[in-house]
């Protein structure tokens, strides 16, 4: 494959490509050539550049200095429509799916002139078959999970036979038997003669599946490879610049009381697309951190919600905080009894956006810092506080009078971190700590909750990560379809265990139904 | 027994065609994700249009066509401030229909004392001779009969063809919808200049050929219960047809109830059927799986397709 793509023009090549946005500049001076065939990583950090380099080869965003060749004609790409009919196909990290119509549906409005919905949805049949991607084409999307919808997309790109796909951190969001499912399927496509453009920032990933790499930092490329003859620790210093920092972590001390316990937790969801939660066990001690791993949409938010008080429950002990069943009470009573929470969206539920940071903080850390007396605020403190929290945890910002909104995700994720453990909870609660966080501010988030464990408080960490569950937690257990495994002690298990059970499939679980997870290619035979 | 409820059923299409005309129009445009509250100013100045266009042409189909262009063209405005110049849309709305309601109001002074003779219905032929649905459904103004016509045109473009499912997709999500190349903005604002034409030719229906007048403020808060009928119809053509000939029908009725001198407050009866209607609709539109799969899930958020 390779000898054969040095002597015909690459499929794509950039030179030179630019793009400044008023705050920032994006990509700058991108050189990138992609073969006939070539599965070719993009390798960045989270703003690197990486997704509006995307954007500009689909036609999206327009490049404000550069040229872009295709089969070695010079082209524009004006609109996706324009990149289309060159023949690219892209599969966005976000999905882009509409939710309320079905899978022929979607698929029809990225074909241009498909109009005969019954031809199509037999098209669609035909071509996920042939590449191992079960999908029925009559199905509202929003009834899929997450890895079903990334099959439409991929599937939605395989109707235009593209002779580019392009796909946005295609395994964020699955299991890591589908992520083999999926890497399969990408290498049957490559050698049919379709290139890719693989993004990423996960380096096992990219050195099993890449056959050529481009690594962008701060919108420049730092270097080119091959994966297969790098390291991962040679490739993250072309990503980030130096080695990869790792966690220290020390063996839990066993012998914690139990301070957050959840018993027979069970809450029909308000929201007819969200998860019911059923059943849900679990006890974490004083001094050690259980994570919650599970494929996004399984039931993570409700429980969320229901630990932190913001959908209280009919049943007081189905949540007990500190030996007291809490289920009835509201968030701010919950805090009072010493429990902490950070939620997954930061913008909006974790801060909020117009606000100071010494405002946020106020908000949540009014009863521990004397923040407040007599119902009057006394900013005096409040500002102390947000300026010791910047100061201790690191917050890049124009000092706490800064607005929340006006911070990247790593540092108001850090600030928001902090907010919660200088208050010194007994009960953390976590949701994706580390979620679009780059990959500094996360080792720093990480060992900021290792060093809270220390000191006696218990944490719960829900997250889609694995690796970094592995990297943190004492014992793990697995969401799936509203209802929670047991917790496993990390040393006794494995990613490959914790993968199967994120399908639903842990001893003693109840077999009903298939599993919501995007694991369907794991167990689905050929529809 | 039939001859009594002959005029009763004619009349209460009659009086709910106003409201099939707007809401239907505010429909689209409301799946296409645009909020516009100005269906009222619309309305108005439709109905002023054309009555003044009637009375200097002698022609009620003149009438009509300037009524559903003086609802395009106070669309427009609001299409200029929200789509282009990214203006709040519930703001913009309010405003619009504030504007439609003086503006109406201030120009049509000069036609407050003209009459229009009545139009006569338009009876298809051998359609209206059969007996109960003939003299009900067939003997109607034509405006009526194009009302229905409204009916099936917008169902048939939403559900069975392609530009209507882009329609539904651009008022679910526009960032997608751009990002795999519709023109977002165009197509909103076509939306929006349909539902301002036939908001439009609703007020000029009412003041050419319901109550051939005109009258300040005559829509009476119409255009409201048009965009109430529209989110308690759970945004399906259907239930908005209901609902608007249930409105009709609650007029008529409390009409006859005035006259037959029941011994309620006459004020009483006139808030009925905004009343009936309302709590008809909302009781019917509880299930919220309806809802989150019939509404548009953007509605009334500006879009920038470059942010």
């Amino acid at each position: 494959m390779q000898g054969a793509a040095a002597a015909a023009p690459p499929r794509l090549s950039l030179r030179g490509i630019r793009k400044a946005y008023p705050a920032v500049v994006a990509n700058d001076g991108i050189d990138l050539d992609v073969a006939p065939g070539e599965i070719h990583a993009v390798l960045g950090e989270n703003g690197a550049g990486k997704s509006t380099l995307m954007k500009i080869i689909y036609g999206v965003v327009q490049p404000d200095a550069g040229a872009i060749r295709w089969e070695g004609r010079p082209v524009a790409i004006a609109s996706p429509h324009a990149a289309r009919a060159l023949g690219i196909g892209m599969v966005f990290q976000h999905f882009s799916l509409f939710e309320t119509l079905t899978v022929t549906q979607n698929v029809a409005l990225a074909l241009d002139g498909a109009r005969d919905l019954a031809a199509l949805a037999r098209r669609i049949a035909e071509v996920s078959q042939r590449y191992g991607l079960p999908l029925d084409p009559r199905r509202l999307v929003h009834s899929l999970s997450v890895g079903e919808r990334q099959r439409v997309e991929i599937v939605r790109c395989l109707l235009q036979a593209p002779r580019l796909l392009i796909l946005d951190e295609p395994t964020s969001v699955l299991t890591p038997q589908a992520v083999q499912r999926l890497f399969e399927t990408l290498r049957q496509l490559a050698a049919e003669g379709c290139s890719i453009l693989y993004i990423s920032h996960k380096l096992d990933e990219i050195k099993a599946l890449c056959t050529g790499a481009t690594v962008l930092r701060a919108g420049r490329v730092t270097g080119t490879c091959d994966p297969r003859r790098e390291t991962a620790s040679s490739m993250a210093r072309m990503m980030i610049g130096r080695d990869l920092p790792v966690c220290a972590h020390a063996a839990a001390a066993p012998g914690g009381e139990p301070r957050l316990v959840l018993a027979g937790l069970a809450r029909a969801a308000d929201d007819p697309f969200g998860t019911d939660l059923d059943g849900i066990d679990l006890a974490v001690h004083a001094g050690e951190i259980v994570g919650i791993a599970g494929v996004s949409g399984n039931g993570q938010q409700e429980l969320l919600r229901a630990v932190s008080g913001e959908t209280p429950l009919g049943a007081p002990l189905a949540v007990q905080l500190l030996g007291a069943g809490v289920g009835r009470m509201h968030p701010g009573r919950r805090r009072k009894l010493g429990l902490g929470f950070v939620p997954e969206e930061r913008l909006g539920r974790g801060a909020v956006p117009h606000m100071s940071l010494a405002e946020n903080a106020l908000l949540t850390a009014h009863r521990a810092g004397g923040m407040v007396r007599a119902g009057l605020v006394r900013a005096r403190r409040a500002t102390a506080f947000a300026r010791d929290c910047i100061e201790r945890f690191a917050v890049k910002c124009g000092g706490p009078g800064a607005a929340a909104r006006s911070l990247s995700g790593g540092n108001l994720q850090k600030f928001i971190v902090g907010r919660e453990i200088l208050q010194a909870p007994k009960v953390l609660v976590v949701a994706q700590p580390t979620w679009g966080v780059d990959v500094g501010a996360a080792t720093f988030i990480r060992q900021a909750l290792i060093d809270l464990r220390k000191r006696g408080t218990a944490i719960l960490v829900i997250s889609e990560e694995l690796d970094e569950l592995f990297e943190i937690c004492d014992r793990i257990a697995v969401i799936a379809q509203g209802r929670l495994s047991p917790a496993r002690p990390t040393r006794e298990t494995s990613v490959e265990e914790i993968g199967v059970w994120m399908s639903g499939l842990w001893p003693g679980a109840r077999a009903a139904g298939a599993p919501a997870g995007g694991t369907g290619g794991a167990t689905a035979t050929q529809a | 027994m039939t001859d009594a409820l002959v005029p009763i059923l004619a009349a209460t299409l009659a009086a709910g065609t106003p409201l099939v005309f707007a809401a239907l129009g505010e429909l689209v445009v409301e799946k296409s994700g645009v909020l516009n509250l100005g269906v009222e100013g619309m309305m108005l100045c439709g109905a002023l249009a054309g009555f003044a266009a009637t009375v200097a042409s002698g022609s009620a189909a003149v009438g009509a066509l300037a009524g559903l262009a003086a609802g395009a063209a106070a669309a427009l405005v609001f299409a200029l401030l929200t789509l282009t110049l990214q203006a709040n849309q519930v703001a913009a709305g309010l405003a619009l229909s504030i504007f439609g309601v003086g503006l109406s109001a201030f120009a049509g002074k000069p036609f407050e004392s003209v009459a229009l003779p009545a139009p006569q219905p338009f009876a298809l032929p051998a359609l209206a001779d059969l007996p109960l649905v003939g003299p009900v459904l067939f003997a109607q103004p034509p405006l009526v009969y194009l009302s229905w016509a409204l009916f099936g045109l917008v169902s048939w473009f939403l559900y069975r063809t392609r530009p209507g499912l882009v329609l539904r997709a651009v008022g679910e999500s526009p960032a997608v919808a751009h990002a795999i190349g519709y023109p977002v903005i165009g197509i909103r604002y076509l939306a929006t200049l349909f539902g301002g034409a036939m908001a439009g030719v609703g007020g000029a229906y009412l003041s050419v050929s319901y109550t051939p007048m005109w009258a300040e403020n005559m829509t009476a808060g119409r255009g409201w219960i048009a965009l109430a009928l529209v989110v308690f119809a759970t945004w399906r053509p259907g239930r908005v047809l209901a609902g608007a000939y249930l409105f009709g029908g609650v007029t008529i009725a409390q009409f006859f109830a005035q006259g037959a001198g029941a011994a309620v407050a006459s004020q009483l009866l006139s808030s009925l059927p905004y009343l009936a209607t309302i709590g008809v609709l909302v009781l019917i539109s509880r299930n919220p799986n309806v809802i989150r799969l019939n509404a548009p899930v953007s509605l009334g958020q500006s879009y920038h397709p470059d942010a």
